[in-house]
């Protein structure tokens, strides 16, 4: 019993930064472009966040950080996308790139190679406590919570019911038809661009603020490329994501404690870690064939 | 707006392509309550015209009118804030996003959310046109009809007074259009005006009250909508112009059918069939029009002969060897030269004319493991002199004129001594030097012996160069003419879908 | 002789020029002076003999990376996953190395790079048959390998391979005879060097002379018109997807073989997706490649050099790469569209034609 709700209760902290980078890029993609710079995002989220708490004493601020460098991150994606038109796949090559090579730039220039430093992380917030073993599973930091409560429906219910996520489908689906009724094609695609860019930045920053109180390098270890492949998953919605986002994540708890039973203490811990990646390879193969990708997918808008 | 005055009125409007005018000094105008079609055969410039009265794109001269004030309309928000609604051919909807989502697209002021109000809205515009719409069904679940609704929904949603129809029955079934038709009698018994651009003639007459007739960029004439069908027909097409002199040494066409089609039906886009039981055969040395309005199978049909799309049934076959789903290379195998209408994507723009002119058979330019360069530059300025090809073999396609890259594309097909050549729209947007050109290499072909198909929307061309002519509409082969007793009146009806002959 | 402001050159001239101005301000916030930073990072380490040498070194790696992911790219094949196919082939490396102990020289390390080439391609063949067969993005699946990748070699590491006497995770020596012979004595100059200019040249020869070659090009700048032309587009873009594998495996090879001589964990610090930055910064011609695998390699040991001098992290190497892609495809956007020539555009994002040199052949 306690095996499952320690299981559970980690699968929702270990998916909480994937729940952040998935909706962010899901938004991105929904208005057409695809974000490579997702895995950098990550990064310099969870260095600025860290940074910044540390000079500051208040994780907050360091979440605050984030957001803003998220949001320069985006928009600078937006820049390269919408304004130049420049191939997709490569710019966000070179803003992970950048954006890693800038974190690691900044955190040997503050931190000058001493030893680890470390802050106060995040509480950990449990309205239930004390209802039992159960409530347990509810042990979560204060991202997580608003992760799931907050962020997840108010970001579905942006995309699916507001005007400003019908413009951002709509630019995504068919610009031309977006721009014919009014739309402004690139002031859409910035704004999802940087959401999305403020999105994933928290969950970079939740690495840092929250689970480790700390930042080494590879603190994102790929996770950002997990989070393309969970919105492909998902079918470019959101509830989809994040129920991918779980997934992955279940998969990925469940091997760190496979390895205490009997049997499979055997098995390499890599490739138990490698596990949740092959698994998102193999839906993506059962289920990714011919997908009805967004209309405008990687193809940047020019009026005719 | 007075009673008097047309609700929309287009003086002497002109409008040039470079060298082609696509409408010349044409005169429109469309009382309150009235349809008053617009009838032609493409490339008569009535959608460019109307085009024009919605804002996508500027006449070089003339006026637009409305309600008798002179207005400059720059864009379609300047069209629809003067009451012009536009539905094209062409849908302007979001396939995934529901009706009353497409509704709202673009609509929305102040604070940008909205639950809810979408539907809401959709169901009251739909309610007062007495236009019947799901608001919560997804676009591209709807039928086209359905769609087309959405999109006249959309443009009477904007308050337009005059509203353009282009083409709208073209992906309409019969019920539909009956729908249609009793939904625009309606509203133009409230007082809208409608302007109907179509080459049906049945339909034209059955809900116009007035007629225009373009062609060739003029005005025609306009006539009362129950005008006549021979005599409408007989304005769409008028008289065959001077042309290239008709094969009169007709090399008797050998006997058996070199192509062969029987039954042929495939799918168009959005999975609908576009070719329906479509059988004809072509014999060594013969021309065979395909005449008809665009859009009616011809770039399928023109598509699986090149391999480049599946036919759901049927059989083609080229001296006796079956074909039917066979990828480019086999189709080239067998000896089916392709000249595809859309010059560009069948060249490789980026790439030099040279490479270009070779690509559909490297092979034969290997020495050992490599290109044979010089083999290929021999070739190409060969090519290049034989076709008159104006440009360097290591000019990239793209940055060659219209006519050159037709030339490209017929040299590096005719090179190959072609058993079966097909051909669409080879003269489109070419001078009259390049048009002369291509034509005399048709003939020199069929002079040679090859079997050719010719798809063209130029009648004249047609008629000029077929020993035979069939007619397709939706789908089907609706008449065979011989090319010398061509009656142009019979084929601009066959064309417009009047006259089912067997 | 008019040299357009467009011209190939310039425009990534331009771009080298602009990307030191944005980062010179990531240099001033370090306490240093950007001239004396440039100078540390592009003309210092041209100045010695022996660093001369060690840009080389450093460029080896990048040399048969940016050729495996310009191939790929050249044929509209989103090969991301160049990292990973590396590491397989430093596996195969060090693997077949300790097995080929009693074999001269001469045979070995053909075996060696032929291994490394093969694991590479074999990395590389899932992504490539997923996207020819159902349509599957192969961005993805080549980049989530990646990770798993190095979990393989961390796995090896840490469990089978781990050496024996100190413990360490860290594979046993390769034999002596697999080990790539240094060109110049004392230098670590090695053969992978030389084994990175023939590959180039073999690429550059396949991609401008032949016709598979011409075919990969058509393939890539209009997968309809090469379609029509009756190019088979599925094989041949799974070709350019194996070959782009197996050179990315021997740039593991040429690690393992001539630089650590066996396989460690940080055998790669990202190398492949440096190639991504050589790749494009050569706008995926070979010349290109070979030239900027240089400056490249240049760039990384002005880093280190500029480290202890200036007291700049080393970092700022991954940052300059960083906007240097980032300026050069955004130029060669610019310049796609003043041409007016916007290509075909395929889901799969095929329009190479806005990387690539325009009608270069090689």
């Amino acid at each position: 019993m306690t095996f499952v709700v320690d299981l559970l209760a980690a699968t929702l902290r270990n998916a909480t930064p994937l729940v952040y980078g998935t909706v962010g890029e899901t938004y991105a993609e929904r208005s057409g472009v695809l974000n490579l710079g997702i895995e950098g995002t990550m990064y310099a989220g969870a260095f600025a966040g860290f940074a910044t708490a540390w000079a500051t004493g208040s994780p907050l601020i360091g979440l605050l950080a984030a957001i803003v460098v998220g949001i320069g991150a985006g928009a600078i994606m937006a820049l390269m996308t919408v304004t130049f038109g420049a191939n997709q796949h490569v710019s966000g090559i070179g803003l992970t790139i950048g954006l890693i090579g800038l974190s690691e730039f900044a955190n040997r220039l503050i931190f000058a190679g001493g030893e680890l430093q470390r802050i106060e992380p995040m509480p950990i917030v449990n309205p239930l406590a004390g209802l039992g073993e159960i409530a347990s599973i509810f042990d979560q930091y204060a991202l997580t919570w608003v992760a799931f409560l907050l962020i997840v429906p108010a970001a579905w219910w942006l995309l699916q019911r507001s005007s400003f996520g019908l413009e951002i489908r709509a630019v995504g689906e068919n610009p031309e038809a977006a721009d014919a009724a009014g739309v402004s094609v690139a002031r859409t695609r910035y704004l999802a661009l940087m959401i999305g860019g403020a999105l994933m930045a928290i969950g970079g920053a939740f690495f840092t603020l929250a689970l480790l109180g700390s930042f080494t390098l590879d603190i994102i270890a790929g996770r950002g490329w997990v989070c393309v492949a969970l919105v492909i998953f998902g079918r470019w919605r959101i509830g989809r994501g994040v129920i991918g986002a779980l997934l992955f994540s279940l998969i990925f708890s469940l091997q760190f404690r496979l390895r205490i039973l009997p049997g499979f203490g055997e098995l390499p811990f890599e490739l138990l870690l490698a596990l949740p990646y092959l698994v998102v390879i193999g839906a993506l193969a059962l289920s990714g064939r011919n997908v009805a990708y967004p209309g405008a997918y990687l193809k940047p808008y020019r009026r005719s | 707006m007075t009673a008097h005055e047309p609700a929309l009125e287009l003086r002497l409007i002109t409008k040039r392509f470079g060298d082609l005018v696509a409408n010349d000094a044409i005169n429109f105008d469309v009382r309150r309550g009235e349809v008053h079609a617009l009838l032609g055969e493409n490339g008569a410039g009535k959608t460019t015209v109307m085009r024009i009265a919605y804002g996508l794109t500027q006449a070089d001269e003339g006026q637009i009118l409305v309600g008798g004030r002179a207005l400059v309309v720059r864009s379609p928000r300047d069209a629809i804030a003067a009451g012009i609604g536009m539905v094209t051919q062409h849908f302007s909807l979001v396939a995934p996003m529901t009706v009353a989502e497409n509704l709202a697209l673009g609509r929305s002021t102040g604070l940008r959310l909205k639950p809810g109000e979408a539907g809401r809205d959709a169901a009251a515009v739909s309610e007062r046109f007495g236009i019947r719409v799901d608001p919560s069904a997804r676009v591209e679940d709807l039928s086209v009809g359905q769609q087309q609704r959405v999109e006249i929904l959309k443009a009477l949603s904007r308050n337009c007074q005059i509203l353009i129809l282009d083409e709208p029955t073209a992906v309409l079934v019969p019920a539909e259009v009956d729908a249609l038709f009793a939904t625009l009698r309606e509203l133009v018994a409230d007082g809208l005006s409608v302007v109907f651009i179509s080459h049906k003639l049945a339909e034209v007459r059955a809900i116009s009250d007035r007629v225009s007739v373009l062609r060739r960029g003029e005005r025609i004439g306009t006539v009362d909508g129950g005008t006549d069908e021979r005599e409408l027909a007989r304005m769409m097409v008028g008289r065959p112009t001077f042309g290239v002199d008709r094969p009169t040494d007709a090399a008797q066409p050998s006997g058996a059918p070199i192509l062969r089609i029987r039954g042929l039906s495939a799918d168009g886009p959005h999975g609908l069939p576009a070719l329906s039981d479509v059988s004809l055969h072509v014999r060594g040395g013969e021309i065979l029009g395909v005449a008809g309005v665009s859009g009616n199978g011809q770039t399928e049909l023109v598509d699986v002969l090149s391999g480049m799309r599946r036919p759901t049934a049927g059989s083609i076959a080229v001296t006796d060897v079956e074909l039917a789903g066979a990828d480019p290379g086999r189709m080239m195998g067998a000896g089916v030269g392709r000249i595809p209408e859309d010059r560009h994507a069948s060249l490789i723009g980026d790439l030099s004319v040279a490479y270009n002119l070779v690509l559909e058979h490297l092979d034969d330019f290997r020495r050992g493991g490599r290109i044979d360069e010089r083999g290929i530059r021999a070739r190409a300025a060969d090519l290049i002199e034989r076709f008159d090809i104006r440009a360097r073999p290591d000019d990239p396609v793209a940055t060659l004129s219209g006519g050159n890259i037709q030339k490209v594309l017929l040299a590096r097909v005719l090179s190959r001594g072609p058993r079966v050549l097909v051909v669409s729209q080879p003269t489109r947007g070419l001078d009259v030097g390049a048009t002369e050109y291509v034509r005399s290499q048709l003939l020199a072909r069929r002079h040679d012996g090859t079997a050719i198909l010719l798809v063209s929307e130029d009648l004249d061309e047609l008629l000029a160069l077929s020993d035979r002519l069939i007619v397709m509409y939706e789908g089907r082969v609706v008449g065979e003419v011989a090319g010398a007793d061509a009656d142009l009146e019979h084929l601009g009806m066959l064309m417009a879908g009047r006259g089912r002959a067997a | 002789m008019r040299i357009s402001p467009w011209s190939t050159p310039v425009l990534v001239l331009a771009a080298v020029l602009i990307t030191f101005v944005i980062t010179a301000g990531p240099i001033l916030v370090a306490g240093a002076n950007p001239i004396e930073a440039y100078t540390a990072f592009v003309i210092t380490p041209l100045t010695s003999q022996f660093t001369l040498l060690e840009v080389l070194v450093s460029a080896t790696p990048i040399l048969f990376t940016g050729a495996a992911v310009a191939i790929a790219f050249r044929a509209g094949y989103w090969n991301i996953g160049a990292e990973g196919q590396l590491l397989l082939g430093a596996i195969a490396a060090a693997g077949i190395g300790t097995l080929v102990g009693g074999l001269p020289g001469i045979v070995a390390l053909p075996i060696m790079v032929a291994g490394g080439a093969v694991a590479g391609a074999a990395w590389a063949f899932v992504p490539a048959l997923l996207r020819v067969r159902f349509g599957i993005d192969e961005v993805v699946t080549t980049l989530l390998l990646n990770p798993v990748a190095l979990l393989l070699v961390n796995g090896l590491l840490h469990g089978p391979w781990r050496d024996p006497v100190t413990g360490f995770p860290e594979s046993p020596r390769i034999a002596a005879s697999a080990e790539f012979p240094a060109l110049i004595e004392r230098s670590r100059l090695h053969l992978g060097f030389l084994v990175g200019l023939v590959v180039i040249l073999a690429a550059w020869y396949v991609l401008s002379r032949t016709p598979a070659g011409l075919r990969l090009r058509a393939a890539g700048l209009s997968p309809h018109g090469a379609r029509f032309a009756g190019i088979n587009v599925s094989r041949t873009l799974l070709g350019a997807a194996l070959v782009s594998g197996a050179i990315a495996g021997i740039a593991g090879v040429s690690e393992v073989a001539g630089i650590q001589n066996r396989l460690t964990g940080g055998l790669s610090p990202g190398y492949g997706y440096t190639g991504i930055v050589v790749a494009t910064l050569g706008t995926l011609t070979m010349p290109g490649v070979a030239i900027a695998a240089i400056f490249l390699g240049d760039l990384s040991i002005g880093a280190s050099s500029a480290a202890r001098s200036l007291g700049i992290p080393s970092q700022l190497g991954a940052v300059v790469q960083g906007v240097l892609l980032l300026t050069t495809v955004a130029l060669l956007a610019m310049r796609r569209q003043r041409s007016g020539r916007t290509g075909e555009a395929d889901k799969g994002g095929s329009v190479t034609g806005d990387v690539a040199a325009e009608g270069q052949p090689g």
